[in-house]
């Protein structure tokens, strides 16, 4: 039994053990039984049903399905579910409080930093990794940053600027 | 007094966008999103070889699996006359392969089970035995005596050519060269490219045997085209499908053609009764999904001393993959190539091209450009490039002494076209003093004194965009308008619907900034809703930069539509005749009196519940729009770069884009359109790269190996724009969101060639790898990708 769906399949028939993980995930703890393949992005798209987190490649290239991971940034497809037992995982769901967007979400939109908007979870996650530790970064820090997450849309210029509006605002924010 | 247009979102303004509420919340509904009750999951088993006879196919072990509910294969599609389906292009393409396997990646079988996992395990356990058969990696291979026959399943079919033909004036054009002082020529191949959205392409089938309905989530550009060719694919009547294209990960073309995984999912869920999910994987879909270009063009230009061009002569052979299966709209077999140096004043042209079948996956979409535009566009000013530098004139110079003057429209070019407007000069004036060309080109001679090689390449061109008209361009026999219909509540808020479908345009922003341009309804007053077949009036969807030109055009004119009506209302509020009323934005007045009116809001409500005797309730209507012609947007792109003798590494510099996209409905989008055309002509020309080996094996199969670019290696950008109005669309707009992927590869790619003028290199093929340019400056002579791998023996 590969994932989640004991209530939906109960008459598979299946000799894979199944591991229980429990998983804060933006502040919340939660669990779930799951084959020890699965992986930590499909637990947090079906298990979780948080599907801003994306997959975008097969091969750990494109970063849509970055999340932080402890605070850091990490490809969600390339880790294994059972590997984030007892671990903090934050996803694009908990940028936004109930009230206010994050800086960083009003810079994507202000900036016009998507079109599609398929990376973009990933992309202002990394972004967010990126500012907590250096508020106020150069174009080229930014660059490189987000050099492990994919656009086909934007160009990335915009992206830029999108960083850029939100570490002006936290800075801001920080000064008043 | 009249509202001010920007406060409430219409033309001009730069509205943010609407739909951005939801992405930055993470909360888009992209089709891998959508869970139904109940819902499976399908797989797909893919070809490992290019050109193989199967032999059999042995599905036992994967039944076998605890989780399975079903395994498909051809002869199971054959059985109910679904193992082969009809093109775009009128060709047929295998659903699941019967009698052999024709390209690396082609679809055999298929498991349907209660998981993704558990599918892909029984797929791993279907024995497929094959006969593997001698393979064909390219054109050239094709056309040669003995060569297989890949499509031996065609009747009539004895060689592996799609298609021979031509256009133009043969003899004219041969006269001219007669008269030629110098006659340039160029070869070169636009290699086969993959659009790759991020998100890959996907469905979920949902039949329902209580009511009949079949329900398809999926991720088309053309929810309406797919619609009949599922009537026509599953034999089910058309009132008894819906289409839903979602939320799009991005499209670039790759999601116009139907796929098998598509039509399997169908039929699974038709057997199984129950929803079936297929998400295609990433190296599925560079592998087996419409790719685009793949062309080997060779042409001459005639020229007279003085630098005029006085004729050109073309010809390309183009390879489609095992299936024809581009979505092929116009009458001509190689889309519009043939919009070939449109900009440019020339008396004379002939064009001949063969598409060729070879064991690669069906090519040929149009990869964010208009049916074969791009690699027109890019000969073009390649060969415009090397005629300057063979006549020793200047690259500007020369393209402005050719250019369409603007006095000269309308113009009917060498191929027949008719372009309406443009400002060709002028936008070159504004990319040339952007760029600091003369002082650049001062820089370019002090640094190769110094041992440093510098370069500036320019790319200029004017495209067709925005088909039909329905004289000339259809899908299937449908003709190529679009529509919008437009529903004013008692409130005077609005929903809009067209037959088009956004992909990341921002449809859901733009088309309510029209209406409000139109009717002063503010923007945020008026909801967009696109994609699905049940309620969006009937249209041909977004691809080749159509939407703004045809679907944005019926926007505004069932805007007016509902403007006439609302006028018989505002008369009977104001109890005057019509004729005696005025329209101001938002408003209608006494003529005699001004300052006596009434709101469209309040006509709005009158509609519902003060309407004159006579006059039928309700505000709303649809308007279906069949353009008079194609539009004429103008680009000059131009990029600077320095080159690295001692590693072929070349570095951009600068790049200016002047765009003349006729009127800006929302200046931001357009910006950002432009932004991501120039990054898709990057790649292109730098990196992007889906060869093939000697065996057919697709060599770019996944993000390690097909290299996009990131934000690190995209260059920044400096946007300009002309504003020449389209004279026949209703707002003036022309299309704009592939412009930059058409021109923009030639201007990088020129570029180069002109860091390594003096070298006796005329031509480098796309991608510009490092090795190549390498290659081609220690050896001194031109690097060609064609054929892509040659036979080891
Ligand atoms: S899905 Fe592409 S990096 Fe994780
Ligand atoms: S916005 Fe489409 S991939 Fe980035």
């Amino acid at each position: 039994m590969t994932s989640l769906n004991e209530e939906v399949f109960p008459d598979q028939a299946s000799n894979v053990p199944v591991r229980k993980v429990t998983i804060r995930i933006n502040g919340e703890n939660r669990s779930a039984n799951v084959e020890p393949r699965l992986l930590l992005a499909h637990l947090i798209r079906q298990g979780f049903n948080l599907t801003g987190t994306h997959t975008g490649c097969d091969t750990s290239n494109c970063g849509a399905c970055t999340v932080l991971f402890d605070g850091q940034p990490i490809k969600s497809c390339a880790m294994l579910a059972v590997q984030a037992d007892g671990h903090d995982v934050m996803t694009v769901e908990g940028l936004a409080t109930a009230s206010e967007l994050h800086p960083i979400q009003e810079g994507f939109k202000d900036e016009h930093g998507l079109q599609c908007g398929f990376c973009t979870p990933g992309m202002m996650l990394t972004a967010k990794a990126l500012l907590d530790e250096n508020p106020d970064p150069t174009e080229d820090e930014i660059r490189w940053a987000l050099s492990g997450n994919l656009c086909r849309c934007t160009g990335y210029q915009n992206i830029v600027k999108s960083v850029m509006w939100a570490a002006r605002k936290i800075n801001n924010q920080a000064a008043n | 007094m009249s509202l001010d247009e920007i406060k409430i979102g219409g033309m001009g303004a730069s509205r943010r966008r609407v739909e951005d509420n939801r992405f930055i919340r993470g909360k888009g509904n992209y089709v891998d999103d959508i869970v139904l009750p109940g819902m499976l999951h399908m797989e797909i088993l893919r070809s490992p070889l290019a050109h193989a006879r199967i032999k059999s196919i042995d599905t036992s072990k994967a039944w076998a699996i605890p989780g399975v509910r079903l395994v498909m294969t051809g002869e199971m599609m054959a059985s109910r006359n679904l193992a082969w389906m009809p093109t775009l292009s009128y060709d047929t393409q295998a659903v699941l392969a019967t009698d052999k396997v024709r390209f690396q990646g082609q679809e055999v079988a298929c498991v349907i089970a209660d998981d993704a996992y558990i599918a892909k395990d029984a797929c791993e356990a279907i024995v497929v035995d094959y006969e593997p058969l001698p393979v064909v990696v390219n054109p050239i291979q094709a056309m040669a005596p003995g060569a297989p026959l890949i499509r031996d399943d065609k009747e009539n079919q004895h060689d592996n050519v799609v298609f021979d033909w031509e256009v133009g004036d043969k003899d004219g054009t041969e006269k001219a060269f007669a008269q030629a002082d110098v006659v340039s020529k160029l070869e070169l191949h636009y290699p086969r490219s993959h659009p790759s959205p991020l998100e890959t392409c996907g469905s979920i089938a949902d039949f329902d045997r209580a009511t009949s309905k079949l329900t398809v989530y999926m991720t088309t550009q053309a929810p309406h085209i797919i619609r009949a060719a599922v009537a026509m694919v599953a034999e089910l009547p058309e009132h008894m499908i819906r289409i839903v294209s979602p939320d799009l990960g991005g499209g670039f073309g790759n999601k116009v053609p139907v796929y098998p995984g598509y039509v399997a999912s169908i039929l699974a869920s038709i057997l199984l009764e129950r929803p079936v999910k297929w998400i295609e994987d990433k190296t599925g879909n560079l592998i087996s999904t419409g790719f685009g270009r793949d062309v080997y063009l060779r042409g001459e230009m005639a020229l007279r001393k003085d630098g005029k061009i006085l004729g050109v002569r073309m010809h390309t052979d183009s390879d489609h993959g095992a299936f024809f299966s581009d979505a092929q709209p116009s009458k001509f077999k190689i889309g519009l190539m043939h919009s070939a140096f449109a900009c440019y004043d020339i008396p004379a042209a002939h064009l001949t091209a063969r598409g060729l079948y070879t064991n690669k996956a069906p090519g040929g979409v149009a990869y964010r450009c208009s049916f074969r535009v791009t690699e027109a566009m890019f000969f073009q000013e390649r060969m415009v490039q090397a005629a300057a530098d063979d006549l020793g004139m200047d690259q500007a110079e020369f393209r402005r002494l050719n250019f369409v003057r603007d006095e000269d429209f309308p113009h009917r070019t060498a191929f027949g076209f008719l372009t309406d407007s443009g400002q060709y000069a002028k936008c070159l004036d504004v990319g040339l003093e952007a760029i600091g060309y003369k002082d650049f080109l001062k820089q370019k001679e002090e640094a190769k004194k110094r041992g440093r090689l510098l370069g500036i390449g320019i790319s200029t061109m004017t495209e067709p965009l925005g088909a039909g008209n329905s004289r000339e361009y259809d899908i299937l026999g449908i003709k190529m308008f679009d529509s919008a219909e437009l529903r004013v509540h008692m409130s005077g808020k609005a929903i809009l619907r067209t037959g088009a479908k956004s992909q990341g345009q921002g449809h859901e922003t733009t088309w309510a900034q029209i209406v409000a341009h139109e009717l002063g309804i503010p923007a945020d007053d008026i909801t967009v809703e696109e994609g699905d077949t049940d309620t969006a009036p009937f249209g041909m969807g977004t691809y080749a930069s159509r939407s703004t030109p045809v679907a944005g055009a019926a926007v505004a004119m069932v805007s007016r539509k509902i403007r006439a009506k609302a006028r018989k209302l505002a008369a009977h509020l104001l109890e005057v005749s019509e004729e005696d009323v005025e329209w101001e934005l938002g408003r209608f007045y006494v003529r005699s009196s001004p300052d006596r009116g009434v709101t469209i809001q309040d006509c709005a409500n009158a509609a519902y519940s003060n309407m004159p005797d006579g006059l039928e309730p309700g505000l709303e209507n649809t308007a279906y729009y069949d353009p008079p012609n194609l539009t004429w947007p103008f680009a000059c792109y131009i990029a600077t770069v320095e080159v690295d003798p001692e590693t072929g590494v070349w570095d951009v510099l600068n790049v200016v884009a002047v765009d003349d996209c006729g009127v800006r409905i929302n200046p931001m989008i357009v910006e950002g359109q432009i932004m991501g055309g120039l990054t898709e002509a990057y790649a292109m020309a730098s990196m992007q790269f889906i060869t093939f080996d000697a065996e057919g094996n697709c060599v770019g199969s996944n993000y390690m190996d097909y290299l996009l670019p990131t934000a690190w290696e995209t260059p920044g950008f400096e946007l300009h724009e002309v504003v020449t109005p389209c004279p026949h669309h209703p707002i003036g707009a022309k299309g704009i969101g592939e412009c930059a992927t058409v021109g923009g590869p030639a201007a990088f790619v020129n570029a180069v060639m002109d860091a390594l003028k003096g070298t006796g290199v005329r031509n480098i093929d796309m991608p510009l790898l490092p090795d190549r340019v390498y290659e081609a400056f220690t050896t001194r002579r031109d690097i060609s990708g064609m054929p892509p791998v040659k036979t080891e023996d």
